[in-house]
């Protein structure tokens, strides 16, 4: 391993490790309603917000008030959305004068951009004015964000509160995301990135004559402010088709830089969101050392795999010290590449840097195996906690049954009913993945959208089925994913994957919020030492390696065999 | 139900108003006062006011006297409103085959035989703009373009050394030659238009 790039990698760590903090405890004064810097600038215009909607901020929601909110909010910016998207050719900021998207492609992205997964089955400069660019995605890249991060904080204070009912108001915990940690740092980051060379404008697409004579149509855009709430709000969906590859998404290494970070900052900064919020920051810091290590691990095999190259043209004259760069860029080269691609699928993320489809086949099953395991290694923006918060109920049930006592965890009894709703929503991910991704490897109308042959074909349903249902967006690229049957089971596996997780977790939190809290005794099994973080990873890895060891063996393993063998497709 | 369900939608376009179209516009505003050139798309004007290109795009370059960008699927080869990658797996017979005839085809035109290609010059980009190639891959060229032009290989090769652009700060991301601001030189080096 070159120096440069233990140094780059390492340098991402330290920044991590070093903002989440301070970040996590901002974010837990603010939804704790205590003041904070931004208080005097956004106080008036959340009273605005309650006074518009009939909210009272203090008053609390039982979690099925909390759920019918989530549910009615997604549903009206699922509408608008698919109505701009429709009518786009009659909306201003057109220049191009591009046509509507047809009806299931439309379908497909609203269902995308509302569920915070950003799969785009079309290309953004070829098929979106600026005003869907806008009004359209950009509005839902804040509030499906911030819906995640409000469901998230209702589910924690399900396990922290002391005493009454409710969880929460969705309203207020929805627009403070929105509004004191999106905003503000969205604000930054574009500001960031137009320094850096991302195009931030409404002009037509320039015509240029290029250097030996011929023609260049060089597309434009209000780029540099999409991107930024991309990123910090874990959506990825990219303003360009090919996201952060683009150069102008993505120019320079700094750029790639403040945007991995991005990507990674507020689902790191939850776990210590909820160590404030529990009143013990040790459970918050367990919960995030069982990410990091599997983070790193993760982040080791992909880079080896990468960086070691493609064995099949290991025999020509090339010279492939720089590894395996089809489908990368010379200005980030493999490990910049290789960090995004595991930054991007443990966050639920999905945008890209470098196409995951031409990774090597290990590379590619690692950022594939993050999103099956339900995007809970830092995860989406609060969807990676409230999914977490999943695994650590069956792991403290599995230790209590491990002893023979009822599983406590944060002093509330984990109970059957609470197992039950956390398996219910653990199931609708090998539904999406596995069920939804058979359907396609069979039906004609699944398998025509398949480009490469072999174990690889396998590859890249398993990837889009995950993707879609772990709310990721990335995609192996050469699976044709605009076709009306792609359109809407990749639509229902996005469903799934959000709402068969938020709806259960929110009952979780219902049912656990009005639960005794028992002193903690010699008997207690403590949940911030290494033993419970070893316990959690291996729960993790083992109901995630049972589910889908099958499928990754017959796509990616077999694959990665073919190639060290020598065999092409 | 409904009138709450209502209420949710008012909140919905309120944010619509203020996430969709007050952002975007205050920061399009902000960003063409700050960085006028980077928002606009820091284009490439020639003296007579028309577009040449843009700094941060890699254009399509097929003549031996200019360096030579890595392969393309952004529509025909470079084009900006159509970005793309071939997106092939590493087992792809595709791939392999592109993969073998690139190589041959840069062994033939560098002329200079034994030496392996840098895996830069063979394969696609991710975006299919991709406007560096590393500069091995440009120190490879130097011999065909030098013969093209009628220069010394040693002018050619102090000019791509001007060009190598260093890690950020040392750190960060790859070393890497802009193959537009390079050929752009070469024709300024050579005293105007290239031989045709």
């Amino acid at each position: 391993m070159p120096m440069t790039d233990l140094v780059q990698l390492a340098l991402f760590v330290v920044l991590i490790a070093a903002l989440a903090p301070p970040l996590g405890r901002y974010m837990a004064r603010v939804y704790q309603g205590e003041r904070t810097l931004l208080s005097p600038l956004f106080a008036p215009v959340e009273t605005a917000v309650c006074r518009l909607t009939g909210t009272r901020p203090d008053a609390d929601q039982h979690w099925t008030a909390y759920a019918f909110a989530v549910l009615a909010f997604n549903l009206t910016g699922f509408l608008v959305l698919f109505a701009i998207l429709r009518l786009q050719h009659l909306l201003p900021f057109n220049p191009q004068g591009l046509a509507p998207m047809n009806a299931d492609l439309a379908f497909n992205t609203a269902v995308s951009f509302m569920t915070n997964t950003n799969w785009q089955a079309y290309s953004g400069e070829a098929a979106l004015s600026y005003f869907s660019q806008m009004a359209g995605l950009t509005t839902q890249n804040f509030v499906s964000a911030g819906t995640g991060m409000a469901v998230a904080v209702a589910v924690i204070r399900g396990f922290v509160r002391r005493s009454g009912r409710g969880v929460g108001n969705f309203t207020v915990d929805l627009t403070r995301s929105v509004l004191y940690v999106l905003l503000p740092l969205a604000i930054v980051v574009t500001l960031i990135l137009i320094w850096q060379g991302v195009p931030q404008n409404l002009m037509a697409y320039v015509p240029a004559t290029t250097l030996e004579g011929g023609q260049q149509l060089i597309a434009q855009g209000p780029a540099a402010s999409q991107i930024a709430i991309k990123q910090l709000g874990t959506n990825g969906g990219g303003f360009f088709g090919v996201n952060s590859a683009y150069p102008y998404e993505n120019p320079t290494p700094l750029s790639n830089l403040v945007q991995v970070v991005s990507i990674l900052i507020i689902p790191a900064a939850f776990c210590f969101l909820y160590g404030r919020m529990a009143k013990d920051n040790r459970q918050g810091r367990a919960i995030f050392a069982a990410m990091g290590v599997m983070f790193l691990v993760a982040l080791g095999v992909t880079y080896g795999a990468e960086r070691a190259g493609n064995d099949l043209i290991a025999a020509l004259p090339v010279d492939q010290s720089a590894g395996n760069m089809e489908g990368k860029e010379v200005r980030f080269g493999v490990v910049n590449s290789a960090l995004w691609a595991v930054t991007t699928t443990a966050a639920s993320n999905g945008s890209v840097n470098a196409m995951h489809d031409s990774f090597t086949p290990v590379g590619g099953m690692v950022p594939m195996f993050l999103m099956q395991l339900g995007e809970i290694v830092f995860g989406g923006v609060g969807a990676g906690f409230y999914g977490m918060l999943l695994y650590v109920v069956l792991a403290v049930f599995l230790a209590g049954l491990m002893v023979g006592r009822t599983p406590e965890y944060l002093g509330k009894k984990i109970e059957a009913k609470e197992v039950k709703l956390g398996v219910l929503a653990l199931l609708s991910i090998p539904l999406g993945v596995l069920v939804l991704g058979a359907l396609s490897a069979v039906l004609p109308a699944g398998v025509a959208s398949v480009q490469d042959a072999g174990p690889h074909g396998l590859s890249e349903i398993l990837y889009a089925y995950s993707s879609a249902t772990g709310n990721n967006g990335s995609a192996f690229a050469g699976f044709g994913a605009g076709t009306l049957y792609q359109n809407t089971m990749l639509g229902i596996a996005m469903l799934l994957g959000r709402f068969a997780i938020i709806v259960p977790m929110l009952a979780v939190a219902g049912s656990l919020v009005g639960k005794k809290v028992h002193a903690e005794t010699a008997g207690t099994f403590p949940t911030h030492g290494p033993l419970f973080v070893g316990l959690l990873i291996g729960v993790i890895v083992i109901v995630g390696g049972l589910t889908f060891f099958p499928a990754l063996a017959l796509g990616p393993l077999a694959e990665h065999f073919a190639m060290t063998g020598g065999l092409a497709y | 139900m409904l009138v709450k369900t209502l209420r949710y939608g008012a909140l919905y376009l309120g944010f619509t108003a203020v996430l969709g179209i007050g952002y975007p516009l205050a920061m399009t505003g902000l960003g063409q006062t700050l960085f006028p050139e980077q928002a606009t798309g820091s284009l490439i004007e020639r003296d007579d006011g028309t577009v040449l290109g843009s700094a941060l795009l890699g254009q399509s370059f097929t003549r031996p006297e200019y360096f030579h960008g890595r392969p393309s699927y952004a529509g025909d080869g470079y084009d900006a409103a159509s970005s793309g990658a071939s997106n092939l797996g590493a087992t792809s017979r595709t791939l392999v085959a592109a993969v073998t005839e690139r190589t041959e085809a840069a062994r033939a035109a560098a002329g200079s035989g034994a030496a392996a290609v840098p895996v830069d010059l063979v394969t696609g980009s991710g975006s299919g703009l991709d406007p560096h190639v590393s500069p091995e891959a440009a120190r490879y060229q130097v011999s065909r373009v030098a013969a093209a032009r009628g220069l010394p290989e040693t002018a050619v090769h102090a000019l791509v050394a001007k060009h190598v652009e260093g890690r950020t700060l040392g750190l960060l991301g790859e070393p890497r030659v802009n193959v537009l601001a390079l050929n752009m030189a070469l024709d300024a080096l050579a005293g105007g238009a290239p031989p045709r």
